[in-house]
């Protein structure tokens, strides 16, 4: 019992990291970053490029790559969805798809389709720790948990106290409006989008540490879209709650049902949730009507 | 061509399908050059134009959807994967006559286009993508169960399909079969365009509000473009399963969606000829650029990159199109056409209508 309670925990971790990406690029822009899963590959095989250059020296090669990340994130704004300005909003997520595909297919032009370990390359190791009550996780597991707490405390008070992280809500809320006073929305917009690729590496780093690195990463970000959606598309604070329930279905369909029930359990939450409350646990429910 | 000067005088006139002279000129060489075309061209070109036809009847079912009724979709893989596992299960249990085979995947089509279309009604735009999406990871499950439970583990065979002693087999009576389904679906769909159906789902697609308060039954036509789009999807499925005469859960992943909403896009969204354009753009370019590399006769690793660069070449392609090109193909044709159409004098659309 304390083994699925832990797990649940680790997972919504992950996801809630993946989904946070989501929903800061949806908040800004109303783009769907369907690319969200490839984003975060990115920032693992970053990790290992910086790690393959300068191996044994982890704190500097996980900096290094988030940094490499965020920078990777301003740059699909600025060259890709920034022409999109003004275009259909599906055609701007198709873009992200488009961009999906081309991240994947530079991925294995450069470091083929290997599973690839970059703990030992960091010098690092994961051992096993048992937590009270008899369950047992990995080292990176907590940090894991660590990491997701952490991003979404420091988001929270970005969001709520600074005065570009005001900014930011403003021009979430009428681009118009905020562009008339005086915000520069499209440092906004490419500072969210560096925001989500900064998320999903972290994402990426941590499952590259904890389990594996491979190109097909990718579907992780397809179930965390599942996560973004349950919370609500436009909540951060959504994406929490979201987070723990789409693990704890999926962690309980692990144990009681089967594996194949629990790759596409993430999607069944989506839909009862698109049945129920279109607009998630904490979205506007003018959402629907705005897209 | 259709410039100036030419009006219809006779009712029969408008309601012809194909309505110049050069236009049925132009088909008549068409219908022409797809009967003859066995008998000068390769196994393999016959059957790339099989593949073809085969990507263009799904192709123009999806069409029906996004283009027509402006109901996006992200879920056509899982309708194939319905479709072409509705066979598997009819031929696993001993039903193999394509005449119960192709209106069995159509009624379970229609059926899960329902599935879809109704709560698809409280959807709109992303959500309505996310839906889908779902819904093809739900399909897709249920048949990865069956292929696990029933099936031999790695897929389920089919045989080819046989009316009494006659059996649907070889390259040539493929390409046959295919070339004619799709040119049924063409003319359906181009049909379906005029119909009553078709004028309610591209005044629902243009504005949903204005749609209904001219008295359009908004929910029931977009349930009705769910069915339509995904019976027909259905059937390709099951034709997809005949041809490829195998049927496993891998073959409809998230990319085939992906692949089916790259061709309406590239084709141009909304238009019949987009849809079949479309099709064979995407269908004929990992081809070309196999040719391509194979005539640089690079060096023995280039193989192992073929892939990722078809891959990234497909990308590549797909977010031009979107980035400059939001017409398509049909849009490239229409401007040739209308350069021909109007020369030596030029035309220049508004920058407000593209």
């Amino acid at each position: 019992m304390t083994q699925v309670l832990a797990t649940t925990v680790v997972v919504a971790s992950l996801y809630a990291l993946l989904a946070a990406g989501y929903v800061l690029v949806y908040r800004a822009t109303r783009v769907l970053n369907l690319a969200q899963g490839d984003m975060m590959t990115l920032g693992g095989y970053f990790l290992f490029l910086v790690a393959t250059a300068a191996p044994g020296e982890p704190a500097r090669a996980i900096a290094g790559a988030a940094a490499l990340s965020a920078l990777a994130g301003f740059l699909i704004y600025r060259l890709l969805m920034r022409p999109m300005a003004g275009h259909p909003i599906f055609a701007a997520v198709l873009v992200t798809v488009t961009l999906g595909i081309l991240l994947r297919a530079a991925i294995v032009l450069v470091y083929t389709d290997r599973i690839r370990h970059p703990l030992g390359l960091l010098g690092l190791a994961n051992p096993a720790r048992p937590l009270i009550g008899g369950a047992v996780v990995s080292t990176f597991d907590l940090f894991t948990v660590g990491a997701a707490a952490a991003l979404f405390a420091a988001l929270f008070l970005f969001l709520r106290f600074s005065p570009l992280g005001i900014q930011m809500r403003a021009a979430g809320e009428k681009p118009l409006l905020a562009s008339q006073r005086g915000i520069n929305f499209h440092l906004v917009f490419a500072l969210s989008w560096a925001l989500a690729g900064f998320a999903g590496a972290l994402a990426g780093i941590l499952y590259a540490n904890n389990v594996r690195l491979d190109p097909s990463l990718g579907v992780l970000g397809l179930k965390a879209f599942a996560v973004a959606l349950v919370g609500g598309l436009d909540s951060l604070g959504g994406v929490v709650p979201g987070a723990l329930i789409v693990a704890l279905v999926e962690v309980l369909s692990v144990r009681y049902g089967d594996p194949l029930l629990a790759d596409v359990s993430p999607f069944l939450c989506l839909l009862a949730m698109l049945l129920v409350r279109p607009w998630g646990l904490y979205g506007t429910k003018e959402e629907l009507e705005r897209v | 061509m259709r410039g100036g000067g030419y009006f219809k005088t006779t009712y029969a006139a408008d309601l012809a399908l194909v309505d110049t002279r050069l236009r049925r000129r132009a088909l008549a060489a068409l219908v022409f050059l797809l009967l003859v075309l066995p008998r000068v061209a390769s196994p393999f070109i016959l059957d790339l134009v099989a593949q073809t036809a085969l990507a263009a009847v799904g192709a123009l079912a999806l069409n029906v959807l996004t283009g027509l009724a402006g109901q996006i979709s992200l879920g056509h893989a899982g309708f194939i994967a319905a479709g072409a596992f509705t066979t598997g299960l009819l031929v696993e249990n001993g039903l193999r006559s394509p005449l119960i085979a192709l209106p069995a995947a159509a009624v379970v089509g229609a059926a899960l286009g329902i599935v879809v279309g109704i709560p698809a009604l409280r959807l709109k735009g992303l959500y309505l993508a996310l839906g889908t999406l779902a819904l093809h990871h739900v399909v897709l499950y249920a048949c990865a169960e069956f292929q696990n439970h029933w099936g031999a583990n790695t897929g389920v065979s089919v045989p080819p399909p046989a009316l009494g002693p006659w059996v649907l087999k070889g390259v040539v009576a493929w390409y046959y079969a295919l070339t004619l389904a799709a040119a049924l679906t063409l003319a359906l769909s181009v049909n379906l365009r005029r119909s009553r159906a078709g004028r309610a789902w591209m005044a629902i697609r243009d504005r949903e509000i204005a749609a209904e308060s001219v008295g359009i039954d908004v929910a029931r036509y977009k349930v009705l473009a769910f069915v339509w789009s995904s019976a027909i999807t259905a059937v390709a499925g099951a034709l997809f399963a005949y041809h490829r005469a195998f049927v496993s859960v891998e073959a409809f992943g998230f990319f085939l969606a992906v692949e089916y909403i790259a061709m309406i896009i590239i084709g141009g969204l909304g238009s019949a000829l987009g849809a079949v354009l479309g099709a064979a753009f995407v269908t004929l370019l990992p081809h070309v650029l196999d040719a391509m590399v194979a005539g640089l006769r690079l060096a023995g690793g280039a193989a192992y990159y073929l892939f990722p660069l078809k891959f990234g070449a497909f990308g590549l392609l797909m977010a031009v199109f979107l980035l400059f090109e939001p017409q398509g193909l049909v849009g490239i044709w229409r401007r040739v056409r209308n350069w021909f159409a109007l020369w030596p004098l030029r035309y220049r659309p508004l920058r407000s209508a593209s």
